[in-house]
C-alpha cells in the first residue's frame, strides 16, 4: 500500500498580510510561510494507516520557500519518502496547473490512496483534489474526517454541516481531501528533524511544462470594509463599556 | 527511504538510568534511599502516577515502559522542590522529571497545548505564537530611553533581554515599561535586541524540548555576539537561569544580574530617587529559579524594605521552602491539561497563603507569577483587594517613573 501526501505552503496570519502594488496579490516582502493546516491532517491521516498497516508514507510538494523544511518535517514524523516537484515556480501556480503537474508523478510512484488537505486558506476552493482524480481517472471524496483502511477497501468518514455523519466505502486507487485527522497533527522534536535534516535527501522530481488553464483568474484583492451599520464605541474601557450596556439595555438583551 | 528510528528510542531502564547520571550530579539517583520526601514536598504528588520517589523505584525494577506509558509527568511544574529536600541531593527535577519529560517528547507524546507553545517556538522564537517582528513593540512611546540595537548599533552598559512574556504579555509589559522607568532614573545606558531577541528557551528545555532549546539558545548566542555590552540584565528568572547555568556549556558565556540584583547593588542611589510612600503590609513571593534554583532571597527583600512606607511580611512558604506559581517546567502552557487532572491550581495556594498572611501587595520577580496570581485573585475568596506587582513595578511608582 502506497499512500501519497500532498502539501503546500501557505501565508502565515500571524504576520498583518500587505496587499501589493498591483493590487491583485500579497505583497511578498514580509510574508511568511507555514505549512497548510488541512495537508497537516493529511499527513497525519496517514501516518495513522502506516502505523496500523504496512503502509508506505510518501510526501509531495511544489519546490519552493520552506518546501525543503516542510519535507523534512514530514519524514522526521515518520513518512518514508519526501519528494519536490522542481522546475515549475511554486509561487505562482494555480490549483489546476499543480493537479496538471501531479498526475503523471502519482502514476509513477504507483500510489494506491492519494490524500491532500481539503483546502488551503490562500484559495478555498479546494480543487486540487477533485481536480487530480479527474485527470486520473479516480474516485475522489473530499472533507472526510476518518480513513479505515481493510483488505483492498477503503472507508471513509464524512462530516456534513448539522450533525450528519456519512460512511462511505471508496474502490481504491482514490484521491482524498482531508479536513481533520482522527487526532491533532503530532509534534516531532527539534532534534529529531536535526537527524533526519543529516540523514535523509530530499527527492527531487523535475515536471513538465506549466499548464494552468482554467482557473479563475484574481481582479482585484482588497481588505473587506466596514459596514454601514458598524460602529466603534469611543472611550477607555470604562466608558466603552458603558456605552455597550446601554446599547445592549435598548437591545432588550439585558 | 529514510530511516526515522534516528534516536534510538525508546531505551531500556539501564540505558535511561544511565543517562540521567550524565547528567549534573546525576549519578547520585543510583543511592536513592526512598526516604520519600520528594513526593512528600511535590505539589502535584496526589495527581501524579509517579511522583519521584515511586518513579525511582519503578525505574530500578525495570519498568521504563509503565513510566512513559503515563502522561502525569507532565504534572511537574519544576519547581525544585523535591530537589531542594532530597538528602542524596539527587537532581531530581532537573535530571530525572525532565529526561523523562524528553523522552515522552522524542516520542511525539506532547499535550496539545504544551504542543501549541513547542511549535510557536520553533516557528516564531516565542511560546505565545506572536510575530516576531513585533517583539519591540512594547517600547512604543519609550524609543527615546531604550536603544533597539539593531536599529542603532553602538556600545552599551547594559544589554537588557526582555523574554517573551516581558515582550508580548500585555500584563507582563507593564513590568517591562516600569523597569524602563527606573533603570532611565538610574541613569543606565540600556540596549535591548528587539526582533533580534528569541526565546531564552530554559521552560522549553525543562518541558522536555532539549533540541528547541539548544536551537533557541544558539541563536541568542549569535544575537549577543554582534553587540558590544558589560553585562546582560533580566527580568525573567528563567532567563537569568538559562543565561547563568545553561548557556556557557553552549559557548554563549556572559555576565548576567537578574533586576532584583541588579536594583540591590544600586540601592544607595535608589533610596535618593524614591519620593512616594507605599504605605502597604508587601508578601514577597520568591520565584523558584531565582530562589530555590540561584539562591537569590536577600536581595528582592532589601530592595522591597528599602521603599518608603512598605512593610515587608513573609508568608508561611517562603525562601527555599517558597510556593510554585504553577508556570515552571511547561506549566505555563499546561493550565487545562493539569487543572483536568488535578482541578486545582497552584496560583491559588499562594494567593490564599498571601491573604492569611495580611498582605495587601502581593510582590513578584517573575513574568509568570503576574498573570498566575492576578487571575488567582479574582476566585479566591478574601484575594479581591490584593494587589500583585512585580518589584519593578512597585519600585518605579515610588519613584513616580512609571512611564
Amino acid at each position: 500500500m502506497k499512500i501519497a501526501v500532498v502539501m503546500k505552503l501557505v501565508p502565515d496570519l500571524v504576520e498583518e498580510l500587505e496587499i501589493d502594488e498591483e493590487k491583485a496579490r500579497l505583497d511578498t516582502t514580509w510574508l511568511r510561510l507555514v505549512a497548510n493546516e488541512p495537508d497537516e491532517h493529511a499527513l497525519e491521516q496517514a501516518l495513522l494507516l502506516k502505523e496500523q498497516l504496512d503502509a508506505e508514507v510518501i510526501v509531495l510538494g511544489m519546490d519552493g520557500d520552506g518546501m525543503d523544511d516542510l519535507l523534512v518535517t514530514a519524514a522526521a514524523k515518520g513518512a518514508d519518502r519526501i519528494i519536490k516537484l522542481t522546475g515549475a515556480d511554486g509561487d505562482t501556480l494555480n490549483n489546476h496547473a499543480v493537479a496538471r503537474l501531479l498526475e503523471p508523478a502519482i502514476r509513477e510512484l504507483g500510489a494506491d490512496l492519494v490524500m491532500t488537505g481539503v483546502q488551503a486558506h490562500d484559495d478555498l476552493d479546494g480543487a486540487v483534489g477533485p481536480l487530480l482524480a479527474g485527470l486520473l481517472g479516480w474516485p475522489c471524496v473530499s472533507y472526510v474526517s476518518g480513513v479505515v483502511l481493510e483488505g483492498a477497501g477503503c472507508d471513509v468518514r464524512k462530516e456534513f454541516p448539522g450533525g450528519l455523519v456519512v460512511e462511505m466505502e471508496v474502490d481504491l486507487p482514490a484521491v482524498l481531501g482531508i479536513q481533520s485527522a482522527p487526532q491533532p497533527p503530532r509534534y516531532v522534536a527539534v532534534s529529531r528533524v536535526r537527524q533526519v535534516m543529516k540523514t535523509t535527501e530530499v527527492e527531487e522530481h523535475p515536471v513538465g511544462a506549466v499548464d494552468d488553464r482554467g482557473a479563475a483568474e484574481v481582479q482585484a484583492l482588497r481588505r473587506p470594509s466596514v459596514g454601514e451599520r458598524a460602529s466603534m464605541l469611543e472611550g477607555d474601557e470604562r466608558e466603552a463599556a458603558d456605552q455597550l450596556v446601554a446599547i445592549l439595555q435598548k437591545a432588550g438583551v439585558l | 527511504m529514510t530511516s526515522t528510528n534516528v534516536l534510538d528510542y525508546p531505551l531500556d531502564s539501564g540505558q535511561f538510568f544511565a543517562s540521567v547520571s550524565e547528567r549534573k550530579d546525576g549519578h547520585r539517583i543510583r543511592v536513592c534511599q526512598q526516604c520519600g520526601v520528594c513526593s512528600g514536598i511535590c505539589p502535584f504528588r496526589n495527581a501524579m502516577d509517579f511522583p519521584p520517589q515511586r518513579m525511582i523505584a519503578a525505574l530500578r525494577a525495570d519498568l521504563l515502559d509503565e513510566v512513559l506509558g503515563v502522561d502525569t509527568v507532565w504534572m511537574c511544574v519544576s519547581c525544585h522542590a523535591c530537589a531542594a529536600v532530597c538528602p542524596a541531593e539527587i537532581p531530581i527535577a532537573g535530571g530525572l522529571m525532565t529526561r523523562v519529560k524528553e523522552e515522552l517528547v522524542l516520542a511525539g507524546e506532547v499535550p496539545t497545548e504544551l504542543q501549541e507553545a513547542l511549535e510557536s517556538s520553533q516557528r516564531y522564537g516565542n511560546p505565545l505564537g506572536q510575530s516576531p517582528r513585533k517583539r519591540a513593540d512594547w517600547i512604543k512611546g519609550l524609543e527615546d530611553d531604550v536603544t533597539l540595537l539593531p536599529k542603532e548599533r553602538r556600545p552599551v552598559d547594559v544589554l537588557w533581554y526582555v523574554g517573551d512574556y516581558g515582550s508580548y504579555h500585555a500584563r507582563v509589559t507593564q513590568t517591562s515599561r516600569a523597569l524602563v522607568g527606573v533603570l532611565k532614573a538610574l541613569d543606565v545606558d540600556i540596549g535591548i535586541l528587539g526582533p533580534n531577541e528569541i526565546s531564552d528557551g530554559d521552560s522549553q528545555r525543562l518541558a522536555g524540548e532539549r533540541g528547541l532549546f539548544e536551537t533557541l539558545a544558539e541563536q541568542n548566542g549569535r544575537a549577543f555576539a554582534k553587540h558590544e555590552f558589560g553585562e546582560i540584565l533580566t527580568a525573567d528568572p528563567h532567563a537569568f537561569n538559562a543565561i547563568r547555568n545553561e548557556y556557557p556549556a553552549l559557548g554563549i558565556d556572559y555576565p548576567v544580574r537578574h533586576h532584583t540584583q541588579y536594583l540591590a547593588d544600586r540601592l544607595d542611589d535608589l533610596r535618593g530617587l524614591f519620593v512616594d510612600p507605599i504605605d502597604a503590609r508587601v508578601a514577597y513571593h520568591d520565584p523558584c529559579f531565582l530562589g530555590r534554583v540561584n539562591g537569590i532571597y536577600e536581595e528582592p527583600r532589601e530592595v522591597l524594605r528599602s521603599i518608603p512606607g512598605v512593610e515587608l511580611i513573609e508568608m508561611a512558604h517562603n525562601r527555599e521552602n517558597t510556593l510554585c506559581c504553577g508556570g515552571g517546567g511547561g506549566g505555563m502552557w499546561l493550565d487545562g491539561f493539569q487543572w483536568e487532572k488535578s482541578h486545582m491550581r497552584l496560583s491559588d495556594l499562594r494567593v490564599k497563603e498571601a491573604v492569611d498572611a495580611g498582605a495587601e501587595v502581593l510582590a513578584v520577580a517573575c513574568p509568570y507569577e503576574l498573570p498566575r496570581f492576578e487571575d488567582s485573585t479574582k476566585t479566591v475568596e478574601g484575594a479581591e483587594g490584593l494587589l500583585v506587582r512585580d518589584l519593578a513595578e512597585l519600585v518605579a511608582e515610588s519613584m513616580g517613573a512609571v512611564p
